[in-house]
């Protein structure tokens, strides 16, 4: 039984790290500035956590089968344990663990505590169930208010009907382009589209429940609240068409609510944008 | 042995009349069957709905009889729509969660074996552990009769984030009474819980026998003692939460509602709300809660572990201290499920660094989970093998913690089968194996029977193989980007994954099979079980010295009085190789 135990145990983590070893099943590959550091953060704390999984596991299997009853008469060890010991792997865990989140710090800072630089692309993503929506400000760099739903009117308690969201005319931002200059000019579109190697911010809002914007490429996953309107940033280094996924719960059609990113050379992104404001 | 046998105080008769015996019985024992068998119904119904839903992944046009009788709205002709796998889905969770994970290890062992334990008559108020029990029961009962009403149960996810969860029917179907009941089922659940742990906190405080020290405590009493106070502070603000989701649902409040929502073209007359508030009140309970689920495991495991190596338990004190240390930080890590929600980003940091804090007690348990093993004189039962198991997970579930718990790693996997794998490892999987750890030692004190051995070891060995087989997948389906919660995989990266989700599912009907082993296990040994010696496992704690079954007064009157530690096994010179809490036996190096 010893022996059973302390194999199957053995085979078991060799199975899960070979895995993992190799890549089997991995990342698929970086298009952003910021990716790599994510990625090689990722293999440090692979590398680290493999070592004690394997040596946890492995320790585990020998004292279970080193340490059975041979029912030989012998006495198991009388000990209550060894302060000193204790103390070493205390203090081997807090500086590893520790160690591991702060060496990863500057990653989290450059993509959150530094704001997008002020000539950066600006975009705004709507999520709604179940699908997904880019405005993009057009020429005067301005986007225009949106009407959805009804608005709260303090002075009389009472809500107001702001609703301009019309699917059926495409409308699907409410944007009131006869009454709004800065709407304009907006562009809507069902894809986002960004020219590579140009910083780009995303404006992230949802017109009904909690989103998650995730491009897996992008190495970039932020929720969509309602009522909020979160920034991130990111500039992407490749071309090619990706997919965005929804990553929070949104209702019945969450598995459904995907629609692509396209990263362009800076000249078939001005084509494209020309198209799509040709549309409007 | 003349103080030993200390004098009979007074002697309890139990009740006659079934009703007062086994219904509305207000003896621990009794109660914490009860709950017990809460959970064993609570836990096949949680298996067969995760069942139903791996048929879903793989298999989306597949038929399965009798499910349109039960919701012919969410299973038309028995085949799961999209919308019926988020309802089974949330459904498991909350089962699981609530009603399996927080209920057995605590209400159920807990109850019954605490108070033997410390040597007590029954826990303090006997009359609120009934009224505790009956409160889970109704909680369950609301719970259940989501099924049955007409758009099926919720759809929200055991996390019922708002909006989602507080604009009503707008939300999809099962959003209207079926997420009422469910907000209604878990506040009921929180004040049963409340009830159960000022309970556990006074027993544990106040009924202890002469001598008994509180670090001469067994790790199990120490494990519900802080799983009590964990869950006194957390259910109160899930509760808080709960009704303030409720008023959002039913009173026209606006605590997590914004402004301007377009719910399915339908404008949400509410606003001022915060979604998220309510990420913040239910992670502020819902991260303890793991611990929750989790502590009394580490307990039994830790008892089981020094019981079958006749070993002392290593670092009996580091191991309190450990325990106490993953309580207190257990409340100052909530927003490590928070990373990516849209707060602050600077707080973020705060929660990372409190997170990696929480994996140094995490780690101390496991090196003297091992540390006990070496020299030991190890007896393969099945409550030792279920505890190694739980060892292996434990580490295996923990490490996947340290990608999780670093906000930039986060960002990648974040809601996506990494994680689903990392807390059905740790929080579902290692606490079900200290729960079968739990059952396969106690059921001969329980029922006077013993447990067959043959079948323990097959239940064990295909649930170990088993579990790991199911989830370890999951973790590079993670590494894929796989989100979770998708009814189907349409996206064209993880078309090339059906490969990997099918090996998942087939593993997990094999493991779903392999509980009906034991099931039959616990209903044949009720029966035809060998009859069970008062001490058969050889161990020193005060439930080994009454009959089996107990009393129903516990030690017929007597008060015991404790002279050892709990883990005093091949103590030198000593007769046998292990020294019962309560005897006046000397020991050389005791302290």
């Amino acid at each position: 039984m010893a022996l059973a135990v302390a194999l199957v145990v053995v085979i078991i983590t060799l199975l899960s790290g070979y895995f993992f070893w190799a890549h089997t099943w991995w990342f698929p590959i970086d298009i952003s500035k910021h990716g790599g550091a994510i990625d090689r953060q990722f293999t440090l704390t692979l590398i680290i956590t493999g070592i004690i999984f394997v040596l946890a596991q492995l320790a585990l299997a020998y004292a279970v089968w080193r340490y059975r009853d041979r029912g030989d008469g012998r006495k198991a060890r009388y000990s209550h344990g060894n302060n000193k010991l204790e103390a070493t792997w205390t203090i081997a865990a807090t500086v590893l663990f520790i160690g591991l989140t702060l060496m990863g710090y500057h990653i989290w800072a450059g993509i959150h505590f530094v704001g997008a630089a002020p000539g950066a692309m600006r975009v705004e993503v709507w999520g709604q169930q179940f699908a997904w929506y880019f405005r993009y400000p057009g020429p005067d760099g301005q986007f225009g208010p949106v009407h959805i739903g009804d608005k709260y009117d303090p002075a009389t308690g009472k809500y107001i009907d702001d609703n301009k969201v019309d699917d059926a005319t495409g409308n699907y931002l409410g944007l009131d382009r006869d009454h709004d200059a800065a709407s304009k000019d907006d562009i809507v579109t069902a894809t986002l589209a960004v020219p590579v190697n140009q910083q780009v911010e995303l404006i992230l809002r949802s017109k009904d429940v909690t989103h998650s914007f995730f491009v897996r490429e992008l190495r970039l996953k932020q929720d969509l609240v309602p009522g909020m309107e979160i920034p991130i940033h990111f500039t992407a280094t490749k071309t090619g068409r990706f997919e965005i996924a929804c990553a929070e719960l949104c209702g019945l059609g969450h598995y459904k609510m995907r629609a692509f990113f396209e990263v362009m050379t800076e000249p078939d992104y001005q084509k494209w944008l020309q198209n799509m404001a040709a549309a409007q | 042995m003349a103080e030993m046998q200390a004098e009979i105080v007074h002697r309890h008769e139990a009740p006659k009349a079934f009703i007062w015996k086994y219904i509305f019985s207000l003896d621990h024992k009794v109660i914490g069957i009860q709950y017990y068998l809460l959970a064993l119904f609570s836990v096949f119904v949680g298996l067969t709905l995760s069942i139903l839903m791996r048929i879903h992944l793989v298999w989306p046009q597949a038929s399965i009889p009798l499910l349109d009788k039960v919701s012919p709205l969410g299973a038309p002709g028995g085949v799961i729509s999209p919308e019926y796998y988020l309802s089974l889905l949330t459904l498991h969770g909350t089962i699981m969660v609530f009603f399996v994970l927080t209920t057995a290890p605590q209400g159920g062992f807990g109850n019954y074996f605490l108070p033997l334990q410390i040597g007590a008559e029954d826990m303090a108020f006997p009359r609120l552990n009934m009224l505790s029990f009956w409160t889970t029961f109704a909680g369950l009962a609301v719970l259940m009769a989501t099924f049955f009403i007409h758009d099926g149960p919720p759809i929200g996810g055991w996390t019922s984030y708002p909006p989602l969860s507080a604009v009503g029917g707008a939300a999809g179907p099962g959003m209207a009474v079926g997420e009422t009941l469910w907000v209604v089922s878990i506040a009921i659940f929180c004040v049963a819980s409340m009830l159960g742990a000022i309970n556990f906190i006074a027993t544990t405080l106040d009924l202890r026998a002469r001598g008994l020290s509180l670090m001469k405590l067994p790790l199990t009493c120490w494990a519900w003692f802080l799983t009590a106070i964990l869950g006194l502070l957390s259910f109160a603000v899930l509760l808080a939460a709960g009704v303030l989701l409720l008023l959002d649902r039913t009173g026209g409040t606006s605590f997590f509602i914004p402004g301007g929502l377009l719910v399915s073209d339908k404008p949400i007359l509410h606003s001022g709300g915060s979604p998220l508030l309510w990420q913040h009140l239910f992670w502020f309970f819902g991260h303890p809660e793991v611990y929750i689920a989790i502590l009394p495991g580490m307990g039994v495991t830790s008892h089981v572990l020094s019981t079958f190596a006749r070993k002392p338990i290593f670092g009996y004190r580091a191991m309190v201290y450990a325990m106490s240390a993953i309580g207190v930080l257990g409340f100052c890590v909530w927003g490590h499920h928070m990373f990516v929600s849209g707060m602050s980003p600077y707080s973020a940091f705060a929660f990372s660094v409190l997170t990696m804090a929480i994996a140094i007690p995490s780690a101390i348990k496991t090196f003297n989970w091992i540390g006990t093993l070496l020299g030991a004189k190890i007896r393969f039962s099945t409550p030792m093998l279920f505890s190694i198991g739980f060892v292996s997970l434990f580490v295996t579930g923990g490490l996947s913690g340290i990608f999780l718990g670093q906000p930039p790693l986060d960002i990648y996997f974040h809601d996506t089968y990494f994680v689903l794998a990392h807390f059905h490892m740790i929080m579902g999987v290692a606490s079900i194996f200290g729960i079968f750890t739990a059952t396969y030692f106690w059921f001969p004190k329980m029922f006077g029977r013993m447990m067959n051995e043959t079948l323990g070891k097959i239940h064990f060995w295909i649930t170990f193989v088993g579990v790991y087989a199911i989830f370890m997948p999951m973790h590079y389906l993670g590494l894929e980007g796989n989100p979770r919660r998708y009814a189907e995989f349409i996206d064209n990266f993880l078309l090339p994954l059906m490969s990997v989700h099918r090996f998942i599912s087939i593993a997990a009907f094999i493991t779903g099979a392999a509980q009906l082993i034991f099931l039959f296990n616990l209903i044949w040994s009720l029966f035809k079980g060998k009859k069970a010696t008062e001490n058969p496992w050889e161990a020193t704690t005060l439930e080994w010295t009454v009959p089996s079954p107990p009393p129903f007064d516990n030690f017929a009157g007597k008060h015991p009085v404790i002279y050892h530690g709990a883990y005093e096994f091949s103590v030198p010179g000593a007769e046998k190789d292990y020294i019962m809490q309560n005897s006046p036996e000397e020991v050389a190096a005791d302290h």
